[in-house]
């Protein structure tokens, strides 16, 4: 049972500001006192049990169809404990891509890639906390992504409350394939996470994320529109300019609630503001029916909408007309949904040797999105005026296949 | 004034907080049946709810926030 928390302050002068002018004598025996409170806090913590993740082997097969874009690749995920105390985890990931999207097409060629993703991390858990931490790098051929993570969670209250903080920082290289074009972007990330079990059938979760970025956040190849001024039927197009900060923050709330028959309804609500002006709505209901102990089967529903980003426009007056141009149908104004269904199957023990539990599942989404201001400018054979295009709209199909197996 | 209330909030935080001590579990462990049913999880999928996040973030403006983890019955 935690006792109490505690503010540690470790910085003289930020001690001096909260309370005035102090003397370091004062400061250094405050300070002592905190940390014999944050003792015995941890000391508290020691009379509680927790678990490590279950041991397991995760092989996923996933694809992504629509929108002129074909994505598909293994996802590999192994957990593995070290004694009660430690376990580490890595992840194996690809996305083979063949691109023939919009931006594509009114870009550039059409072109394939492959995109590799590998993580390692490590789980430490003492008593009631868990510390986590983490590495993943990502390649593909114009692109280089790496970066850490740090968490600690704890569970409070009898277990009935979890109260996780993280924090991860990002490096990225932005490349331009047969160029020597190399830009950098830093990330750092917080994140801050609460699960609270409200009564013997429900329970909630709360997730606050703030990301900032710095650097080159553009797309190298994708570029903005402008009316050309010696017709203004017909559009010219430049390199997009954006802003080299972006803040973001994202809430989420769920619910999840045991329905009176075995079957559960999870709502989701996510609210989401940048710098840049967007300002985002994310809704999801599941829906998840076991038929006894092997089958279970799921439904869900998702929309996604949001607002443009200040410096985006379809198509601009002139070239140059602000500071930041962006075409980017990801900061447009739209809406997405998603309708998906799945089903999972479990074996029980003893189908193979040392294997606890094989699970497979198949999940089937449609994702279809609708834009309100950026058009289609590959409508019509390019006949059409400049900015009288019909809106963009795509749909696609995302599916995952798996196979678990906990050991 | 403003170190007065800043000492004040501090104050307030750390008595409000040792406070919980006196709280007890509402939900007693066998009363958790449900809640431990693997259905009550916020994160079923692992390396498939990882991806989905992914498909997502590839497509739409927001970020961040997606969750993953918690849920069950706390019965650890």
């Amino acid at each position: 049972m935690v006792q109490g928390v505690v503010v540690v302050v470790t910085n003289s002068s930020l001690f001096s500001t909260i309370f005035g002018n102090t003397s370091k004598t004062l400061f250094f025996k405050a300070f002592f006192v905190l940390l014999i409170t944050v003792n015995s806090i941890l000391m508290a913590a020691d009379a509680m049990a927790g678990t490590l993740p279950v041991d397991s082997v995760d092989i996923l097969h996933h694809r992504f169809d629509g929108g002129g874009m074909e994505i598909d690749g293994p996802f590999v995920l192994v957990r593995k404990s070290i004694g009660t105390q430690v376990s580490v985890n890595g992840h194996y990931y690809i996305d083979s891509v063949s691109a023939a999207s919009i931006d594509v097409v009114a870009n550039a060629s059409e072109y394939t890639e492959e995109r590799t993703e590998v993580s390692a991390g490590v789980d430490f858990l003492h008593e009631k906390t868990m510390i986590s931490t983490g590495y993943t790098n990502s390649e593909e051929n114009d692109f280089v992504a790496n970066s850490v993570f740090f968490s600690i969670g704890q569970d409070f209250f009898g277990d009935l409350t979890k109260l996780t903080m993280g924090y991860a920082r990002g490096w990225d290289e932005v490349g331009k394939i047969e160029s020597d074009f190399s830009e950098d972007v830093d990330r750092q990330i917080y994140k801050l996470g609460l699960s609270q079990v409200l009564t013997k059938n429900s329970l909630m979760g709360l997730d606050i994320e703030t990301i900032s970025d710095e650097g080159y956040l553009n797309n190298p190849y994708r570029s903005y529109r402008f009316f050309d001024p010696a017709d203004t039927t017909k559009s010219l197009t430049s390199v997009e300019v954006y802003p080299e900060t972006r803040t973001s923050t994202a809430v989420a709330v769920r619910g999840l609630y045991y329905l009176p028959y075995r079957a559960s309804i999870k709502g989701e609500y996510r609210y989401f503001s940048d710098s840049w002006g967007i300002d985002a709505h994310t809704y999801e209901v599941l829906y998840v029916h076991p038929f006894g102990r092997q089958w279970t089967l799921e439904a869900r529903v998702r929309r996604y909408s949001q607002s443009s980003a200040d410096f985006y426009s379809d198509i601009f007056t002139h070239e140059g007309a602000n500071d930041f141009l962006a075409r980017d149908k990801e900061l447009s104004t739209y809406t997405g949904m998603t309708y998906g269904g799945g089903v999972t199957y479990e074996f029980g023990q003893g189908v193979i040797p040392h294997v606890n539990k094989l699970k497979l599942t198949l999940l089937v989404d449609y994702l279809k999105y609708e834009y309100d201001n950026f058009r289609d400018v590959t409508a019509g054979d390019g006949l059409l005026d400049a900015g009288t295009e019909p809106f963009y709209e795509f749909d696609a199909w995302v599916t995952r296949a798996s196979i678990t197996f906990e050991y | 004034m403003k170190t007065h209330l800043i000492i004040g909030l501090l104050l307030l935080c750390f008595v409000g907080l040792s406070g919980c001590t006196g709280i007890k579990p509402w939900v007693k462990p066998y009363e958790r049946n449900n809640l431990a049913d693997p259905i009550m999880s916020l994160d079923r999928h692992g390396a498939a709810g990882s991806y989905i996040h992914h498909v997502y973030q590839a497509r739409e403006g927001a970020r961040g926030a997606e969750g993953g983890a918690g849920g069950g019955c706390g019965c650890n």
